[in-house]
This record gives structure tokens, sequence and C-alpha cells, in this order.
């Protein structure tokens, strides 16, 4: 099985190249998964450099671009990608090296929407209430594990990062708009007013299409405008 | 040369639900915290957490902090010191409570409180029917409580250094720990964190083994720092075996999925736990239900063509509860295995899950060592907590579910007992450079070239090795031989070489640094095992197959140096309540 992954180390690369990898036949186990390939590959050569921890798709470190689509290595199945498998960074981000990105400007994002439930009552002895429906408005919200592979592939988060806050940011956003213990909806929406922060996103939904986790970052966003509009009455 | 230095009140190593929740306790009582880790926060192994976190609410069932107490001890086959237990189990409600504040969506059942389900080895009135105790966001628990501790320390503007790699202890030469020796990974640049105190939360090991439910970055590091800083590490012959990992794979599959209903069947299609364990049948605890799997495979009872797993079954529950009580298990299973649990059985085999052992501290997070006065002198400033620490509150086999609280209540503890510290301790003691770059040997060793041994091999090789020679069943003969192989692969560590010697982002010489420090946790693991001559808990000897409370009522600790094995009692004193004496033990 053929592979072209992108490589680049700053300390002696010039610029970034693709290298050409072979994975025997009989290396390919039934079942296995990309990162499994990844790590196969990186036995043969230490030098390659890619981020992966849990394995299972919940901790988010292995976003990649995979043929083209950005996805997790880890949940990618091998039989169900078109050989040579072209893989690159996340794009959008600085490259560190390799498939590593650096993700900075994805984190300061998440920083800037206050993710974090705010709730200035006094502190109760036990458990706030909330019904189980208030609670199923946090489902598809709550699940981001931060792989960045919806933010790298939105066109408004390439050309506006500084600006545009990116579909898992917005998403985190609405999630503490949508939780009913949080008490710092008016302040939040402030914060996202304006041309760009929130209303950059165009509705293209490429977000959608690769959140690995099932997620929809675009009904997010438009839960938060439709909320703006309710608000300004 | 002058390394860099950086100077806070305390270094938190790790970012893990033990260490985010020791990290906010201390930057709300407005302490300078470092958090480092060698992955980005909420990247750490507690995101994996599935099912959910122990503590006696009584939202569902009737329920108190003292039956949990007693379902701990027995748990932990009488191995757990009690004060500790007894701490954990009072705090346990508050802890939750907490978490709940900061944020934590709990799943919630009608009338609003939070959701708790029905867990192994839980029972009320002292043994008695099934409890409830198991506080759950669906089966994404422990990704629910990281992202929330993550969150919180944000708004606690707590000091985070992501992707740095602990390397070594700095030990001045009366035997303080003055704080660690950190590398950059992004850059190669290193550094020393300077801190009054020190608390190691580096999480678990599983690693060790060839299958294992555990992310790759759990290798043990905090554990392996803590051996060559001279500390012993305690109780490390018990390693928990989960019952239900996917067969072949190691994926977990949540104790939650029995304790929602699903059940265990053999070849035969038998429901073979009710042999077992008649009362509690599939929700015993762990180390019952492993080893009856193992015993059943092998009795030439297992299923598939090689005969090699039991088959875990859903497929008569509802397939909406299961879609919203495990949705993520189901996802994964689907993923993994192509099959959709709510009407196929998954094939499941018992899988190395979780490190009893660790670090010996007592109740209050601190580091206790056998000095002069005693066997359990505390080291000032140096604390531990979380899965790398050992308390010990999980004995000889840790229930579900109070993992995820030991990390929350023994790390904020330590914060506590930390901030007890700081106020007395004020300044810094000094560092000499000397000592401060002795752990540079450790770094320039990776940069020797030419053809060597791959450390991909090696690993390998020693999660072979663990998995066959200190496995579910084991013998003296098999652990001597355990033994001797993993000596030889320590030897052959030092023929190891890399192929990449850059600077910029090396992963291939931080894992390097993991292999050296599982290596050490190895040989820590099977001499520990190898010297414990009795049957209990997640230990199973086939040569001493009792539980033998005359000798072995007592915990071993591990030296690297001589690699020795010492003891020490258990504390079977609680704080306040009777103790519970050891019984048999019966589910
Ligand atoms: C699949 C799975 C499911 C589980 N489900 C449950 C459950 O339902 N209930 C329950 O109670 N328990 C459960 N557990 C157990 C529980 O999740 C863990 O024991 C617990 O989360 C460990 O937390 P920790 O904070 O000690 O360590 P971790 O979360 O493992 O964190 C360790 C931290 O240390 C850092 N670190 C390590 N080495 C270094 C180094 N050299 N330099 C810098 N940083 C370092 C890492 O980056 C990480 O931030 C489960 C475990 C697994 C594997
Ligand atoms: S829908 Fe909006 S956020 Fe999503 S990719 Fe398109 S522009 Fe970006
Ligand atoms: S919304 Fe989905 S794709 Fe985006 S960061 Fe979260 S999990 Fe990843
Ligand atoms: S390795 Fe954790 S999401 Fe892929």
């Amino acid at each position: 099985m053929q592979f072209s992954i992108y490589r680049f180390n700053p300390e002696t690369d010039r610029k970034p190249y693709m290298q050409e990898y072979v994975l025997e036949e009989s290396a390919i186990r039934p079942g296995m998964m990309l990162l499994d390939a990844l790590l196969a590959i990186k036995a043969g050569d230490d030098t390659l450099g890619f981020r992966r921890s849990c394995g299972e798709g919940v901790c988010g470190s292995d976003g990649m671009n995979i043929n083209g689509r950005n996805g997790l290595a880890c949940i990618t199945p091998l039989n169900e990608l078109k050989t040579p498998i072209v893989i690159r960074p996340l794009p959008g981000l600085p490259v560190i090296r390799d498939l590593i990105v650096d993700m900075e400007v994805f984190y300061r994002q998440y920083r800037a929407v206050r993710p974090w439930l705010i709730n200035n009552d006094p502190v109760p002895e036990v458990e706030h209430r909330q019904s189980p429906s208030e609670r199923e408005q946090l489902d598809g919200l709550y699940e981001c594990i931060l792989c960045a592979c919806c933010s790298t592939s939105c066109p408004s988060f390439w050309w506006n990062p500084d600006k545009f806050l990116g579909p898992a940011s917005l998403l985190q956003a609405w999630r503490f708009l949508a939780d009913s213990r949080d008490q710092a909806a008016n302040e939040r929406l402030d914060e996202l007013d304006g041309p760009f922060r929130l209303f950059r996103c165009h509705t293209i939904m490429n977000c959608v299409d690769v959140c690995p986790k099932g997620l929809n970052p675009t009904r997010a966003i438009g839960h938060i405008k439709e909320l703006m509009v309710k608000q300004s009455f | 040369m002058n390394l860099p230095r950086r100077k806070f009140d305390t270094l938190i190593i790790g970012a893990g639900g033990g260490g985010l929740r020791a990290a906010l306790q201390l930057s709300q009582a407005d302490a300078r915290v470092a958090v480092v880790s060698k992955v980005f926060p909420t990247r750490s192994h507690t995101v994996a957490a599935q099912g959910g976190v122990n503590a006696a609410l009584a939202n569902v069932l009737p329920d108190n902090w003292h039956w949990h107490m007693f379902d701990t001890v027995k748990g932990s086959d009488y191995l757990g010191d009690q004060d500790a237990i007894e701490y954990m189990c009072r705090a346990a409600p508050q802890a939750v409570y907490e978490l709940e504040h900061f944020g934590v969506p709990f799943s919630r059942q009608q009338d609003g409180r939070i959701y708790q389900r029905r867990f192994g080895g839980q029972s009320r009135d002292f043994g008695g029917e099934q409890a409830a105790r198991t506080c759950a966001a669906a089966d994404r628990t422990g990704h629910a409580i990281l992202h929330t501790l993550y969150q919180q320390n944000l708004r606690a503007k707590t000091h985070f250094f992501d992707e740095f790699f602990a390397i070594d202890l700095v030990r001045d030469r009366e035997g303080y720990i003055l704080g660690a020796f950190v590398m950059e990974i992004a850059t190669g640049e290193v550094m020393i964190i300077e801190a009054k105190t020190t608390l190691i939360a580096t999480g678990g090991v599983g690693q060790l083994f060839r299958t294992n439910t555990n992310a790759l970055i759990n290798t043990g590091d905090g554990m392996a720092m803590a051996l060559r800083a001279g500390i012993p590490l305690q109780d490390m012959e018990f390693v928990q075996f989960h019952p239900t990992g996917i067969a072949g794979k190691g994926m977990l599959i949540s104790e939650g999925a029995r304790g929602e209903g699903g059940f265990l069947v053999n070849c035969e299609g038998e429901r073979f736990m009710e042999r077992y364990a008649p009362q509690a049948k599939d929700l015993a605890s762990r180390d019952v239900v492993s080893r009856a799997i193992a015993t059943e495979i092998r009795g030439g009872r297992g299923c598939g063509p090689g005969k090699d797993h039991v088959l875990l079954r859903l497929d008569h529950l509802d397939s909406d509860m299961i879609r919203k009580r495990l949705p993520a298990i189901r996802d994964m299973v689907l993923t993994f295995l192509h099959l959709d649990l709510c009407d196929t059985p998954a094939p499941v085999a018992p899988t190395v899950h979780y490190t009893m052992g660790g670090i010996p501290t007592n109740r209050f997070g601190q580091v206790v060592v056998p000095e002069n006065q005693g066997p359990e002198e505390t080291m000032p400033g140096l604390y531990a907590a979380g899965e790398c620490a050992c308390v010990s509150v999980h004995g000889g086999n840790r229930l579900g579910g109070n993992s995820l609280l030991d990390i929350l209540v023994f790390g904020r503890a330590a914060a506590n007992h930390i901030i007890g510290y700081l106020a007395e301790n004020r300044y810094h003691r000094p560092m000499s450079d000397e000592e401060a770059e002795k752990s540079m040997a450790r770094l320039a060793r990776w940069d020797k070239r030419g053809e060597g041994e791959s450390i991909d091999g090696l690993r390998t090789e020693l999660g072979n090795v663990m998995e066959d020679y200190c496995g579910v069943f084991r013998t003296e003969e098999i652990l001597k031989e355990g033994i001797s192989r993993v000596e030889e692969l320590v030897r052959r560590m030092d023929d190891a070489t890399l192929k990449d010697h850059s600077r910029i982002f090396n992963t291939a010489r931080v894992e390097a640094m993991e292999l050296e420090n599982l290596m050490d946790v190895a040989l820590a693991t099977v001499i520990s095992a190898y010297s414990r001559k009795e049957s209990r808990g997640a230990h199973s000897r086939m040569d001493y197959p009792d539980r033998d409370d005359l000798h072995w009522l007592r915990h071993s600790l591990y030296f690297r140096e001589d690699r020795s094995i010492d003891y020490k009692p258990v504390r079977t004193k609680p704080l306040s309540v009777d103790a519970f004496p050891p019984k048999a033990r019966t589910y």
C-alpha cells in the first residue's frame, strides 16, 4: 500500500516535500486504521513526526488532511482510502514539522469565547437542578474534542483567522449559551457581535462535513444568530 | 552551561484530571502554579474515561458513604488503607457537586438531579443489594470532567506549559525535590522549573503490556522519575485487567455496559458469571470477572475460531436506551468492529487497564518513604496524586468509578496541603548548577549515532514479555523467567540508537525516554509480582492460590537502586468508624 506524506523539518529542509512510503501487504491487518499504518511507517523511519495519544477518537490529537479531507487518523479505516494515500497537515495553520501544526490560533479562538460556565448565584450545597430536556440541549455540543478538523477546513477561518472565531469556538460559545445553568448570555452575545467574529460564517458546511464526532457547528452558529436577533427586540 | 530557569510556587507535572483539579484549587488560592504536560491538557488520558465517578449521592437508590467505604475496602481485597478510603468516600459527594458547579454536563434524571448508574462491586447495606453510585455524563464522563476542569483553569489563569516533557526531578543533597528538568517538545529547548512544592500527576502505565485500554502516552514517566530520585514504588504487582476490552484490540467497553443490563456469555451461550458470583453476577469486582473469563477461556469455553474471548451481550436491551446511555461506546464498536451493540454481541477479553500501585503517599498527597523514623516519613514539598500515586485507596483491586474519584479527591487534598506548606515555607531552597544539570546526561545519551537496537522493536518485545510473563495467572517459574527477560531488555536498551537527532518536535527522542521509563517500571512490576507469594485482588498466583493475611496483609515497596523489595503495614484503622477486618470475599 502506497503513501505520500508531507515532510518538513525546518532545521534541515528549505521547503516542504512529499515523501513516498510503501507498506507491504503482509503488514496490513484487517480492520487496520490509518494511525496503525503511520505507526508502522514510523517504526521504520523514526523521523516522521505526528501527534497521537488515545488511538480511539477521543483525545483529538491526530487531526490531519487525508486524501484532501480532514479527519482523525485513528478512526479512519485504511480500506476505505484510495491509494496512494496522500497525507498532509491540517491546512491553514503554521507547520511545526511534518504533520504537526501549531494550534495556538485555534486555542486562542477557543479561549476567546470564555468557554466556562458562568453562574453568579451563591453556591448550593448540592447540584444545580437541570431537567433531562434542558440537559439534552448540550448534546451534540459538549462532545467536541478540539481536534480542529472543522476550523481548518473552513474558508472563512483560512482568510480571517484573527477575526473570525471559527466553527469549533462558536460551537463552544453555543454550548454555554445553551446551558440552563449559565447566566452570562448577554455578555456572551455582545462579545460575538460585529461583522467578523460570528458573521463571517457563510454556511458553507465544510465543518459539518468533516467533524469526526458528527457535531454540527453550522447549526450552532445559526442558533447564536437567532438568539441575537431575538435579543435585539 | 547555564540552564534557563523559571520559578513558581508549585510545579504540577501532568494535566489529567488529578493535575488539573489540584491546579484549580491552587490558582483559586492565588498560588503561582505551573502545569507541565507532554500533551495539550484535554488530550490527557482522563479524557477516555467512560462510565463515571462514584459518590454516595443516593439520587437513584438509597446510599451512604459508609457503604461505599465498605465496598471499596472489600474491593481492595483488604489491602487498601482504611483511613484514606474513609476520607475519599466521605469527600466524594462534595467532589461531584463541585464538578457540577464547575459546569460538568452530567446526565440527569427526571427530577433534575445527577443520574447515577450501577457499577461493579457496589452494594447497599454492607454487601447487600446492588447500589447505583456512579455519576455519569452519558459514557463520556472523563471527557466532560477533563474539559470542564481545563476550562475552569483557563478562567483561573493557571500557567500552562503545553507539550513540555518532564525528564527528571531535581533533587538536592539533603533529599529535597526542588523542581524538574523539562524539555519543550516543539523546540527541543531544555530548562529548569524551580518550585517550592512539586506535585506528580502523570497517570498510569498501561503501555507496559501489549494489549491495553490505555493511551499511547501512558508510559509511567512520573513513577520512573520517582524511582530515579530514590523513591520506592508501592504495590506494583497489582495491575488491573478490565474484563471487557475489545478482544485483540484493547479498546475499552465500560463496566457501564453491564451496569445498564449487559451480560457475558461463553461459547455455549451460558451466562457463566452466575456460577462465579451468584449474587452480583456480571457486576462482581473486576478481578473476579476477569479471572472468571480467563478461566472459561482456559477451560475451552471461549468463543471465536481461536476460542480466545467471550461475548458481551446488550442486544436484549432497549436500543433507544443504549443510544442514550452508551452512545460513544456504541459508536466505537461500530467504528472498530463494524457491528452494532444494539443487535450484535461484542467479543471481549480481560485487558490491562489500570495501575493500582504507584508512588507511596498519605491521604494528604504527601509522598512518604521509609526513613530512620519509620516506614512513612514525608518528603517535604513533594506530592503525588492520581493514577501514578498509591494512597492506597484501591489496594489489590480498584472498583470501577473510584479512579476518577481518587484523582479529584486527592488532587484537591494535595493542593490544600500545599497551600498550608507554602504559607510556612515562603522561599525557594537554593539549587546549584550542578544539581540542575545532573539530568542533562539522560537527554544527551540519545545523541549517540550509528546502528543499534530500535526503540520500536524493544517496546514491542517489552509489551510481549510483560503480557506473557506477568499476566492474569502467575507462577514463580513464569515470573522468574519474566524478570530475566526484562533485565535482558534493560541491558539491550544501552545499545539503542535513534536515527532522528533533530531538535524540533523530535517524537523519536520523546518515545525513547518514555521507553526508558517503561523499563524501570516493568522491573518494579515483575519483581514485586515475583515477591508476593499469595493471591490477592488482581495479583493471582497459581502456586499460591489463597490470600494469606497472616504474612501478606502488607504493602510492598520496590527500590530501583538495588532492585530490592521491602514491606510496610496496611493502615487498617479508619479515621472515625470501626475497621473492616479481612473476610473471605464473595460476590
Ligand atoms: C478507557 C478508560 C476508561 C476509564 N473509565 C473510567 C471510569 O469510567 N471511571 C473511573 O473512575 N476511572 C476510569 N478510568 C481510569 C481513569 O480514567 C484514570 O485512572 C484517570 O483518569 C487517571 O487520571 P490522572 O490525572 O492520574 O492521569 P492522566 O489523565 O493519565 O494524566 C496524566 C498527565 O500527565 C502528563 N504526563 C505524563 N508524563 C509526563 C511527562 N514525562 N512530562 C510531562 N507531562 C507528563 C500527561 O500529559 C497527562 O497530562 C478509565 C481508564 C481508561 C483507560
Ligand atoms: S459553515 Fe461556517 S463555520 Fe462551517 S465551514 Fe462554513 S463558513 Fe466555516
Ligand atoms: S467540532 Fe468536531 S471537528 Fe471541530 S474541533 Fe470539535 S470535534 Fe473537532
Ligand atoms: S489519537 Fe486520540 S483522537 Fe486519534
